[in-house]
């Protein structure tokens, strides 16, 4: 039998997934449409939500006059103020329970604290009834004057202060600047910006009795859950969320934004699932921005490159009902070997919807700020971009000096270099030209930390041979779907049809966020010990049982392989796991990791069959984790249309083991893209009278498109890190996006000889 | 998202005769423009008479003009050989514009009826003279770096969005209509679109109910020689910051006869005499190119937000000049 199974066939089917390019595992699904994403549940007698939001951005509502809008046909129920049910404080210390965007409950008062605030909810048979329903209510506002330009709130208004741990300083700054044998001092501003997902913001609430079920597009399942227990005053068993496909998220489905407690409200109102689906209008003030920062950075270097001083200041705000603050300057914390470093933010409160963090919160703006003041200093100093950065690399953590977990980025800009043809580069501005067209070649550094949180999973061998591997985690367009049905299968032995994994649902194992790029690195120990766990039981069960060609075995003995458990040294005693599951008469055996169960002796299994991989997880507190990468950007432009095109694209990336090729590519493409749009196009606007968001849809807020984004290069230099965990993977969602816009400016710097400094760097800002 | 009923026209009479009795009744062909609008409420017909169904032909007449039915979508035009061949700087005005899905949807005539892009304009929770006469106009001291600086009022700014009028503004094209009474007429193109004014709700020449069957474009072979050039914030899918369209007739190291037109610039496509007198006659060189630029943004009338349109439609045209010239 033993023989049979492990024919050349099979030996063939169960080479290692993991790493591979394996497509994506719900792609058909998500091509034919037929993946069900948040607004898509078909539930019985559904009604149809639509959010009413302020038109003003700061004052008092003093009447709201639904009644015109009640008669309308199939409106089924308007709930504002004047009529909401009281809901509960989100406020919570207890990030694991979910965390809210801001610190405001929609309905409770009259009071608006910014501009597209949701003020009511209309429900109707049919979403054109609720939104016409919408459009007929009369709001009388008492409007006060708000405020929201950043220098005057800078001066006059509230501040936020985030604390000691965004205004870290050590050395003598002064001192470093005074050694300096070159020094810049620029202010370097980037705007409002939105995550436009292509999937806008929806929630479906269904009550069964006091029992409720949201379907919702977010980041965050276990969150949610808590979050909309809390506000409802339910127990959070009561309360199911499930996300099984979220269009996009970027950071803006991550916190928890109040619009699902209104259709749970409004469907406990009506009595019946109500559905709301966010306008992409809405999407502008109901989940979070980018918010603006002016960054002031000064460096001195001395005759060598090396930096003696890096002041970095950033100017920034936040809303009056929230506390999200960009915190550009930590990448500064890390990121050069420097003596003298002084990192300060100031955060005003003005009167907007609250900032969340959005692809890269603080390491994109910030690392904007950074690589284009780094590369005017390595101007100056007349030494080549990249070399400055190798001179100035930081061995060891700036601020901790802990060793890094695995840190190659020397290697990475060599490769990238290498591939994009650094050597070829003539220094001066404006020097390399093609026909009309000018060409500038700018590159910058890139880097994200390592982040990984608690995460249980559950793995069930069933008696048919198949698994089904399950947690509470998402995939927001990632391939957490593919990539951990990869795992199970390579922990397995297994082929990929033969794994099912689920995600998505509260009733899952539980799973942290899927935000700072950390589902793969959390996710995937979890799954590789579940499997682990769950076919250590088959062991036992064989081992123990005397019909079983184990009988008698040591558990340490035994390996698994292709659907077998087998003697290591003798690989022709064993059986199927089906074998052993159908002897004992059991559909399936399961085990669950729970978030605390960081390893055990079930990862011994994977240790001995799968060579490469280390079983310790190691002390990660010992070590800093982060990623890196280098971006190498070619730009052309014609110095009379002024416009500004990407032309090439390469980056390297030192972000532990891969774990999926082709998965990894479209992050890494995904967020350079992200990148390139906030750097040449993406900006939202404020109406400098009323301080409203001006600019609200797609065809007003450029986000790039085909025509913008050149063919991209991407090298991974692949080193396993094992000190986040076992499987040496670091998340990739947003490290490509940090530092990109840098080397496009630098890269726009060298086609022209001009230093936009403030992005985005459209075509007025060429002339 | 006001209801609205909708009904398909049989023939032009019947569509002419259902729009004409109702004053808030619509014509709708493509309404890749008009749906935005809807769901804005900014646009609120009662009644919609859907004539895209329509045939629509694009044929050369005995004189040499070029005949485009109103019906025919904007990717018809843009690669039709007679257009591509005779009228470059038309097909590549249409294809700067909007997208391919778009460019299938829209028609000729829809796309001379296209509105403008004004933040404010577009949403309703602001005043706007455009939606509701002597309401006010927050762009003139608001977000105006979309706006027009050619041919605004203390109305309004806003800057017309169009690029294929851009080019049919260069060519000198008809727009030829048929009025309720039955009456066709023919309608100069620099005549079609109109000033703001004191009425910036009345955008076009049109009777209500008055169906524009089809656009002409005068025999001018010497537009063989023509090129559209469009500066945006993106690559493709994005409103003209500033365009050109331009023709020119060289002989010798002379040039005999030229049309220029710029969009992004004007609050309606606008064709610049300035420029083209100091062309004609001029010598085939950039120098030219540039006098003819500065003779073209003359009187410009910048607001806060968009005076780099002035510098930017200069260059831009020179880099069009430059482009024909070298044909």
């Amino acid at each position: 039998m033993v023989n049979e199974m492990t024919s050349t066939q099979d030996r063939t089917n169960i080479q290692a997934k993991t790493g591979k390019n394996i497509d994506r595992v719900d792609g058909r699904l998500k091509v034919t449409g037929e993946a069900c994403y948040s607004a898509e549940f078909p539930l019985e007698g559904i009604a149809h939500g639509y959010i009413i939001q302020s038109t003003i951005a700061k004052g008092t509502i003093e009447a709201i006059d639904t009644s015109q809008a009640e008669q309308l046909p199939g409106v089924l129920a308007i709930l504002t103020h004047q009529n909401a049910p009281k809901l509960n404080s989100l406020k919570t210390k207890n990030f694991g329970g979910g965390y809210p965007g801001e610190n405001f409950l929609p309905l409770q008062d009259n009071q608006v604290h910014f501009d597209g605030q949701h003020i009511g909810i209309v429900v109707a048979e049919t979403y054109e009834q609720a939104r016409l329903a919408a459009s007929s209510i009369e709001i009388t506002y008492d409007e006060a004057e708000p405020m929201f330009d950043l220098d005057r709130a800078l001066k006059e208004s509230e501040r936020y202060d985030p604390g000691e741990r965004l205004q870290p300083s050590w050395g003598d700054i002064e001192g470093g600047l005074q050694q300096a044998a070159v020094t810049i001092e620029e202010t370097y501003t980037t705007p409002l910006e939105h995550h436009n997902p292509m999937e806008t913001s929806a929630t479906t609430a269904e009550w069964h009795d006091d029992e409720l079920t949201v379907y919702d597009s977010t980041q965050w399942v276990m969150g949610t859950r808590g979050m909309i227990a809390r506000g409802l005053g339910l127990p959070e068993e009561k309360v199911r969320v499930i996300s099984h496909f979220v269009g996009g998220g970027f950071g803006c489905k991550g916190l928890f934004w109040t619009h699902p407690l209104l259709v749970a409200i409004a469907a406990r109102k009506v009595n019946r699932p109500v559905r709301l689906m966010l306008t992409r209008q809405q999407m502008f003030s109901s989940c979070g921005h980018r918010p603006r920062t002016v960054q002031r950075i000064t460096l001195g270097a001395d005759n060598e490159g090396k930096l003696t001083a890096i002041r970095h200041h950033t100017d920034t705000e936040t809303s009056f009902v929230g506390d999200h603050a960009e915190p550009c300057g930590n990448i500064t914390k890390m990121l050069y070997a420097c003596p003298n470093v002084e990192i300060k933010h100031q955060i005003a409160r003005i009167n907007a919807g609250t900032p969340t963090p959005m692809r890269g919160p603080g390491e994109t703006s910030g690392t904007y700020a950074l690589e284009a003041a780094l590369d005017e200093l390595a101007v100056k100093a007349g030494i080549d971009p990249m070399e400055f950065r190798i001179i100035n690399h930081a061995d060891r953590h700036p601020q901790s000096d802990k060793p890094w977990s695995s840190k190659h980025l020397i290697e990475c800009y060599r490769r990238a270099a290498d591939a994009f043809g650094w050597q070829n580069r003539d220094p001066r501005p404006g020097s390399m030209r093609e026909g009309d067209d000018l060409i500038g070649w700018g590159m910058a550094t890139a880097t994200y930390p390592g982040y990984r949180f608690p995460t249980a999973a559950k793995a069930q061998i069933l008696a048919n041979g198949k698994v089904i591997v399950s947690s509470a985690t998402h995939d927001i367009g990632t391939g957490t779907y593919t990539i951990m049905t990869q795992i199970a299968a390579d922990t397995l032995g297994l082929p990929i049809e033969r794994v099912k994994f689920e995600l998505g649902d509260s009733k899952l194992p539980m799973a942290s966020v899927s935000g700072g790029s950390s589902t793969a690195a959390s996710v995937s120990p979890a799954v590789r010990s579940a499997c682990e766990a769950a076919c250590f039981k088959l062991i036992e069960m064989a081992i123990g049982d005397r019909e079983s060609p184990l009988h008698g075995y040591q558990a340490e003995e035994i390996t698994t392989e292709a659907g077998l458990i087998f003697v290591k040294e003798s690989p022709e005693i064993g059986e199927t796991y089906e074998a052993v599951l159908q002897r004992h008469n059991l559909p399936l055996v399961e085990a669950e990791i729970s978030p605390q169960d960081k390893g055990s002796r079930y990862k011994s299994i994977a240790a001995r069959t799968k060579p490469g991989i280390v079983e310790d997880e190691g002390g990660a507190d010992e070590f800093a984790i982060h990623s890196f990468g280098a971006h190498f950007v070619e730009v052309r432009i014609n110095p009379r249309r002024n416009q500004v095109k990407v032309s090439r694209v390469v980056g390297a990336f030192d972000v532990g083991r891969i774990l999926n090729q082709k998965t990894a590519r479209s992050q890494i493409y995904g967020g350079t893209i992200f990148g390139i749009g906030m750097a040449l196009m993406e900006e939202t606007l404020l109406d400098p009278h009323s301080g409203r968001v001006i600019i609200h849809n797609l065809a007003d807020y450029h986000v790039p498109i085909q025509a913008d984004i050149p063919e991209m290069e991407t090298i991974f230099v692949e080193y396993p890190d094992y000190h986040l965990n076992p499987l040496g993977a670091r998340g990739i969602g947003e490290i490509a996006t940090a530092g990109i816009a840098a080397a496009v400016a630098n890269a726009v710097y060298h086609a022209t000889g001009k230093r936009v400094r403030d992005l985005p760097i459209t075509p007025d800002k060429l002339l | 998202m006001k209801h609205f009923t909708y009904e398909r026209a049989s023939d032009r009479t019947e569509a002419i005769t259902q729009v004409a009795a109702n004053p808030q009744a619509k014509f709708i062909a493509g309404g890749t423009n008009f749906m935005d609008m809807w769901k804005e409420g900014v646009e609120t017909p009662e009644r919609l008479i859907d004539i895209r169904k329509f045939p629509g032909e694009i044929a050369l007449t005995d004189d040499g003009t070029l005949r485009i039915d109103a019906s025919t979508t904007n990717s018809q035009v843009a690669y039709h050989p007679q257009v591509r061949d005779r009228y470059p700087v038309l097909s590549e005005a249409i294809l700067a514009g909007a997208s391919p899905q778009l460019r299938n949807m829209a028609t000729t005539g829809g796309n001379l009826m296209q509105r403008n892009r004004c933040s404010y304009f577009h949403d309703v929770s602001y005043p706007c003279n455009k939606r509701q006469p002597n309401s006010g106009c927050p762009a003139i001291e608001g977000i105006n770096r979309m706006h027009a600086i050619f041919g605004t009022s203390d109305r309004c700014i806003a800057a017309h969005p169009s690029d294929m009028c851009v080019a049919l503004a260069a060519l000198g094209a008809i727009v030829q209509t048929r009025k309720p009474d039955g009456k066709s007429r023919r309608i100069a193109f620099e005549n079609f679109h109109l000033l703001p004014g004191d009425t910036p709700h009345i955008e076009t020449a049109l009777e209500h109910g008055e169906l524009i069957e089809a656009v002409e474009i005068p025999p001018l072979p010497w537009a063989k020689r023509s090129h559209y050039l469009k500066v945006r914030d993106r690559h493709s899918y994005a409103y003209a910051l500033v365009s050109a369209a331009v023709a020119l007739e060289i002989s010798g190291d002379k040039i005999v006869n030229a049309r220029v037109a710029m969009g992004g610039v004007g609050t309606k496509p606008w064709r610049s005499p300035e420029a083209e007198n100091a062309l004609i006659g001029a010598k085939n060189n950039e120098e030219s190119f540039i006098a003819a630029a500065s003779a073209a943004l003359e009187g410009a009338k910048p607001y806060q937000y968009n005076a780099f349109k002035i510098e930017l439609a200069q260059s831009t045209l020179v880099q069009a000049l430059l482009t024909v010239s070298r044909e």
